[in-house]
């Protein structure tokens, strides 16, 4: 039996390192050829054609407007639900409304996609002028939708799990509901809060559907989220499917586009820990 | 005056007459002379569950009252009543009247705003519960929600409330550390200190020795003995001796009544009522 446990630790653990070994390997090759410099600093994303160019700016700005569109939502709106659901909302409000926000887990990202580009953006052309029919906007919000879920489901657990007794020991000294939950909850739940963040960050980074539908798939150096923008993951997945031939500079660019989007990945998770480590306040 | 003949009047016909003592209804040699609250025929429900049953208690000015009995007795809940904790629980409801005095308001009332009645009456609960904040800001969280923010009022009250929590030498060179930091004795001090730095008129003290060891429960006890000089504090506790060594007055209940109210020395020497006598000298609770 425990041979068996050991095995299934030991699956998961060896699946990790070769995604990570293959992502790497096949990104050295790449790199080999195109300079990291060149390939940070280049503005312009056109590795089929005739003249390539291998700059990652285009679809790395494209990513972080959406997601950073997406979080600006889902950040404070989650952890506004979340405070709501923990400390304000009775029982029977709770088991209602959490349920129903967890079910937006369920809704596959295509429906997201289709929903943004065929509904969201004709009823936003309505009142954002300029607003192109593939664009980074309207995507980024129905991204913040797509977190929200994560965001609130995790925040309101570890606000719960803050003990009851600091709960009373802040109501007995006076505090207001609003008071308890700024400032003894959110502090308690921190290291949480935090995880929920960065999850919600890591989904947001490196969500595919709903973005290669409704932001367009076309790289696009741009400043401005009214227009269309092909993200990281937008151009592996249109890349993936795509016949190109295995081991050429063009097929390496998916990985290379991958590791760039592991490696962001990292980092929020890097910040995460060190944000939690110096704000974490253990009960 | 009045007050006081009021009070003794009540306590010399209470409702229910049988089960409460001679020493009770014996007015002029148990009941407190200033009051500074006052207990009239509360009763008290969770849910369907009624837990008190008329309760009727002075509570003397700047002396330690006792709440002593079994376990289900409802002295905790009766003292949960005085700072309506209650409250934070859906279906818990109340009947009669808890009055501070001077001014006598009924603080159960419905009307009454619980949040007011928490600035006046602060509480200290069995385990340490200090917030996971630093020792210097779990002192000033009460001063803090109260618009006390200038740096150099909440040091003076901060260092004012440790020293009279017997905590100050202790923690005065790390007061920006944890509070998780301290032992359990220490947080519990910690905690009372939190509970006196906003002054409250009445302090309540649920069984705060029950998780500490007996040293750290000896200088809790000579805390509250010294606290006694300036502030009314009501103690609810499992142990006999705590209650004989620290109380003034004394208040013996049983499945949600009031048995026995009396001066804490008379009633462990010579107590009224059978029941007093079978619980404090151990025969059963």
């Amino acid at each position: 039996m425990s041979v068996l446990l050991f095995l299934a630790a030991a699956l998961s653990v060896v699946v990790t390192t070769s995604i990570v070994y293959i992502l790497v390997s096949e990104s050295w090759s790449f790199f080999a050829t195109i300079p990291l410099w060149t390939f940070l600093t280049d503005t312009q994303w056109t590795p089929v054609f005739a003249e390539p160019r291998y700059g990652i700016l285009p679809l790395l700005t494209a990513t972080l407007w959406s997601a950073g569109i997406a979080l600006v939502i889902a950040i404070p709106l989650g952890t506004i639900l979340a405070v709501y659901l923990s400390e304000y909302a009775r029982p029977a409000v709770r088991e209602t409304i959490k349920p129903m926000l967890e079910l937006l887990v369920a809704v596959p990202t295509v429906v997201y996609g289709y929903f943004a580009l065929l509904f969201l953006t004709p009823l936003f052309k309505q009142f954002v002028p300029g607003l192109a029919g593939f664009n980074l906007l309207v995507p980024g919000i129905v991204l913040g939708i797509m977190t929200l879920p994560y965001i609130v489901s995790i925040s309101e657990d570890a606000m719960r799990a803050v003990p009851g007794a600091l709960r009373e020991g802040a109501y007995a000294l006076g505090m207001t509901r609003f008071q308890t939950a700024m400032r003894v909850i959110i502090p308690g739940a921190f290291s949480g809060i935090t995880a929920a963040y960065v999850l919600g960050m890591s989904r947001a980074v490196g969500e595919t559907m709903i973005l290669a539908i409704a932001a367009g798939q076309n790289p696009n150096l741009t400043s401005d989220p009214r227009e269309g923008a092909a993200t990281i993951t937008a151009y592996i997945v249109q890349m993936s499917m795509g016949d190109l031939p295995h081991g050429s500079l063009a097929y390496q660019t998916i990985f290379a586009a991958g590791l760039t989007l592991f490696v962001m990945t990292l980092v929020f998770n890097i910040i995460g820990f060190f944000l939690r480590r110096r704000f974490r306040e253990v009960y | 005056m009045t007050d006081i003949a009021a009070t003794a009047s009540e306590f010399a016909a209470p409702e229910e007459a049988a089960t409460v003592s001679a020493h009770t209804a014996d007015a002029s040699i148990s009941i407190p002379h200033a009051l500074r609250a006052e207990v009239r025929n509360l009763s008290f429900w969770y849910k369907e569950f009624q837990a008190l049953k008329g309760i009727q208690l002075p509570i003397a000015d700047r002396k330690v009252t006792a709440l002593i009995g079994a376990s289900g007795c409802g002295k905790s809940t009766l003292l949960r009543c005085f700072n309506r904790m209650h409250d934070l629980y859906a279906g818990n409801r109340y009947d009669g009247e808890i009055v501070l005095k001077p001014e006598g308001e009924n603080i159960v009332s419905r009307s009454v705003d619980p949040i007011l009645v928490r600035m006046r009456v602060g509480m200290v609960f069995q385990k340490p519960n200090p917030f996971p904040k630093s020792i210097y800001e779990n002192v000033a969280a009460g001063l803090r929600i109260r618009g006390i923010n200038k740096r150099s009022a909440l040091d003076e009250r901060v260092e004012q409330v440790l020293r009279q929590a017997a905590l100050w030498n202790e923690v005065k060179d790390r007061l920006d550390s944890s509070a998780y930091d301290l032992s359990g004795g220490q947080q519990q001090r910690l905690c009372i200190a939190r509970t006196l730095a906003p002054e409250p008129e009445l302090i309540l003290l649920d069984e705060p020795t029950s998780a500490l060891d007996p040293i750290a429960t000896a200088v809790i006890e000579e805390l509250v003995d010294e606290l006694r000089k300036n502030v009314t504090i009501i103690i609810v506790t499992h142990s006999m001796q705590q209650a004989a060594r620290i109380s003034d007055y004394c208040a013996f209940m049983h499945l949600g009544q009031l048995i026995e109210f009396g001066e804490t020395e008379q009633m462990f020497t010579n107590p009224g009522n059978v029941k007093t006598q079978d619980y404090i000298t151990g025969r059963f609770g």
